[in-house]
């Protein structure tokens, strides 16, 4: 099939336009408090790059899959690899080269997916969850046989100029976030999202239009993968500054399937919503008990009470709509929207009716 | 032959180890059995009785029965609750959606759990011992620990008991009358609601077991979430909807994970337990994806 490619609307390009002005203007002229960089915008970028991941394999192809800390432990240990042991390939290459060592995994890790579906797909994902990481963990090559079992990451050089400062690490995070989400809603938007697509929503009447399964899905794994060890890499490079394969456990990727199905599953704004929710909250959560009670509420307590909100918010979402915030998103700028316009008339109006008698 | 010693002392001890997994796996059964649910959140169920059952014991000094029965009762409030405000509003969704729900009901569970009696690790005594039996080390020289043969027998009576209440009763065919199809239970009389929440409860009430037997071993603590996951590559490899299946399937787990982290993990390091039963599953999943003793799935277009 000749693959096809969308173009863009007037809108899609004013939207991008505004993103860009606001992230590549707006935030670094005026949030100069490196918190902001460094808890904020670095995570929330990085895991709302790994949550599109989750979304293609997940939202988009509709395969339940659960290990995308696991393939984000794959990207971060190989770029950490890349960069130490072929230098010649410079920050941006050990990144994609990376990526393809994650994708690599994940079409490993993927093929089950073509006779299972379900729960016994996520069961088969768990396992590629617990053997990268164990893998990491156990052989002592890939940490460059450091016996403390956490290694401090690189610093980021790119054509020998280093980006050390957090609103450096930020301007990167952007540059590649951006490059990797247009892929996307192009890939989501094209050819390669109808199947995806079309395989979610009926796999055996996708393949009976001449939809293949294996290279469809074989495809989403394989490039969710590689989104998840992208963002893997910059997660370990830019936020944690260190490697560790703890920090990539299956707690995380819970994290990451909860910020792709209460952000809306099959929706790359979705991606980003969902993981701005999910980090954010705990902060806001945290302030509250802090200002509020003024540290009455022990801080255990409240990541107790965090953890009992997103559950219950996962069921609300879950029985109310099923697609998330991005889609309740939707449905309140089209509520809105109307509302509006006719406002805007009724004020045309009255300044029409006003205007002859001067 | 010392070898041959070891070698069965390591597969009967992980035999008796997979019996927990199949107390966990047996939760999941139940409610499989009854509505066709996966239930995500049966790892979080046994962390939440157990942990409830250790806080009326050792907060409030309650003795071990009527903390025993307190926490149970806990248990069929939590199902009466999912019943009403997960399930029921949930009736008509796909499979993915209710799985998804209970995930998020796990989450609420073990936050609960937390909120409430703190996230320390706790000591559960159950007055047996985890070391190994003498009578049975004099005799057959096999170092074996009580408490692994006191799970072994506890999974054995719970697995007859529900065999029997599913092949046997009333309750048990409207059981699974109501797995096979809910609408078609419902409209010969079959009170959907009872069945749920007495299928729930019961679920309950075996997490509450297992809880107790992985609490008094590794001590209660959250790490029980990750331990109940394990059942999940039982539940595959035994069939998804039977009983006596999750039991071989844990029994397999059990077995094969012991004897593959002593004879093959040293070459790697070890701590192959952690991933082996996944991949075990996998190449289940590849020759007989509906488990040993699982119904065959037929998908209609």
């Amino acid at each position: 099939m000749k693959p096809v490619f969308m173009t863009y609307t007037k809108n899609d390009i004013i939207n991008f336009c505004v993103l860009m002005v606001l992230g590549l203007v707006i935030i670094p002229t005026f949030i100069k408090t490196e918190y902001w960089y460094t808890s904020i915008l670095i995570p929330w970028l990085c895991l709302a790059l790994a949550t599109i991941g989750q979304q293609i394999v997940m939202g988009y192809t509709g395969q339940l899959a659960l290990g995308a800390a696991g393939f984000m432990a794959a990207g971060a240990f190989a770029c950490f690899n890349l960069i130490l042991r072929v230098p010649e390939l410079g920050f941006f290459g050990s990144l994609i080269v990376s990526g393809l060592i994650a994708a690599a995994f994940g079409i490993l890790f993927g093929l089950p997916s073509l006779k299972v579906r379900g729960i016994y797909l996520m069961v088969a994902t768990l396992a590629s969850q617990f053997f990268i990481v164990w893998m990491i963990d156990k052989f002592g090559w890939f940490k460059n046989y450091d016996s403390s079992g956490i290694i401090t990451a690189q610093d980021i050089v790119i054509l020998g100029v280093p980006f050390t400062t957090p609103l450096a690490m930020y301007l990167i995070i952007v540059f590649v976030v951006t490059i990797l989400t247009l892929l996307a809603m192009n890939m989501a938007r094209g050819s390669t999202g109808r199947n995806w697509m079309a395989v979610r929503d009926m796999d055996i009447a996708a393949e009976s239009m001449g939809v293949s399964l294996l290279r469809t899905k074989v495809q989403a794994f394989a490039i969710s993968a590689f989104y998840c060890g992208v963002a893997g890499a910059l997660f370990a490079f830019t936020y944690l500054k260190s490697l560790e394969p703890v920090a990539f456990d299956i707690k995380l990727s819970f994290k990451i399937l909860f910020m792709c199905i209460l952000g809306g599953l099959g929706t790359i704004n979705g991606a980003y919503i969902g993981a701005a929710f999910i980090l954010l909250f705990p902060v806001l959560l945290n302030s509250v008990g802090n200002n509020v009670f003024h540290g009455a509420i022990d801080a255990t307590i409240i990541s107790s009470i965090e953890q009992v909100i997103f559950g219950l918010l996962m069921i609300v979402f879950m029985i109310y709509e099923p697609l998330g915030m991005a889609k309740l998103w939707e449905t309140i700028k089209q509520n809105i929207r109307p509302k509006l316009t006719s406002l805007n008339i009724k004020i045309l109006k009255s300044s029409k009716v006003k205007n002859p008698k001067k | 032959m010392d070898g041959l010693l070891f070698f069965m002392e390591v597969v009967v001890g992980g035999l008796l180890a997979g019996t927990m997994y199949s107390l966990v796996a047996l939760g999941f059964v139940l409610i499989f059995k009854a509505s066709a649910t996966f239930n995500f959140s049966q790892g979080a169920m046994v962390f939440f009785s157990v942990l409830a059952f250790c806080g009326f014991m050792q907060d409030f000094n309650i003795p071990f029965v009527l903390a025993f029965i307190m926490a149970a009762l806990l248990m069929v409030v939590v199902g009466l609750c999912t019943e009403r405000f997960v399930l029921r509003p949930l009736m008509n969704a796909s499979e993915d959606t209710v799985l998804m729900a209970t995930i998020g009901l796990g989450y609420v569970l073990e936050g609960l759990a937390q909120a409430a009696w703190g996230v320390e690790v706790r000591r559960l005594d159950l007055g047996i011992g985890d070391f190994p039996v003498p009578w049975i080390a004099d005799n057959l020289k096999l170092f074996i620990s009580a408490l692994d043969i006191t799970a072994g027998l506890v999974a054995a009576l719970m697995i007859i008991g529900l065999f029997l209440l599913f092949k046997y009763t009333k309750i048990g065919l409207g059981l699974r009358a109501v797995a096979d199809d809910a609408g078609a239970a419902s409209s010969i009389g079959i009170p959907l609601k009872h069945i749920m929440l007495l299928v729930w409860s019961a679920a309950g009430v075996v997490a509450l077991v297992a809880g107790c037997m992985w609490g008094a071993r590794a001590g209660v603590q959250f790490a029980l979430v990750d331990l109940a996951l394990k059942a999940l590559p039982v539940l595959i490899i035994g069939g998804f909807s039977s009983i006596p299946g999750a039991i071989i399937g844990g029994l397999i787990i059990g077995a094969t994970e012991k004897v593959l982290e002593v004879y093959i993990g040293p070459f790697f390091g070890g701590a192959i337990e952690g991933w082996a039963p996944y991949v075990l599953a996998i190449f289940f999943l590849l020759y007989r994806p509906e488990g040993l003793f699982g119904e065959k799935i037929i998908r209609r277009v």
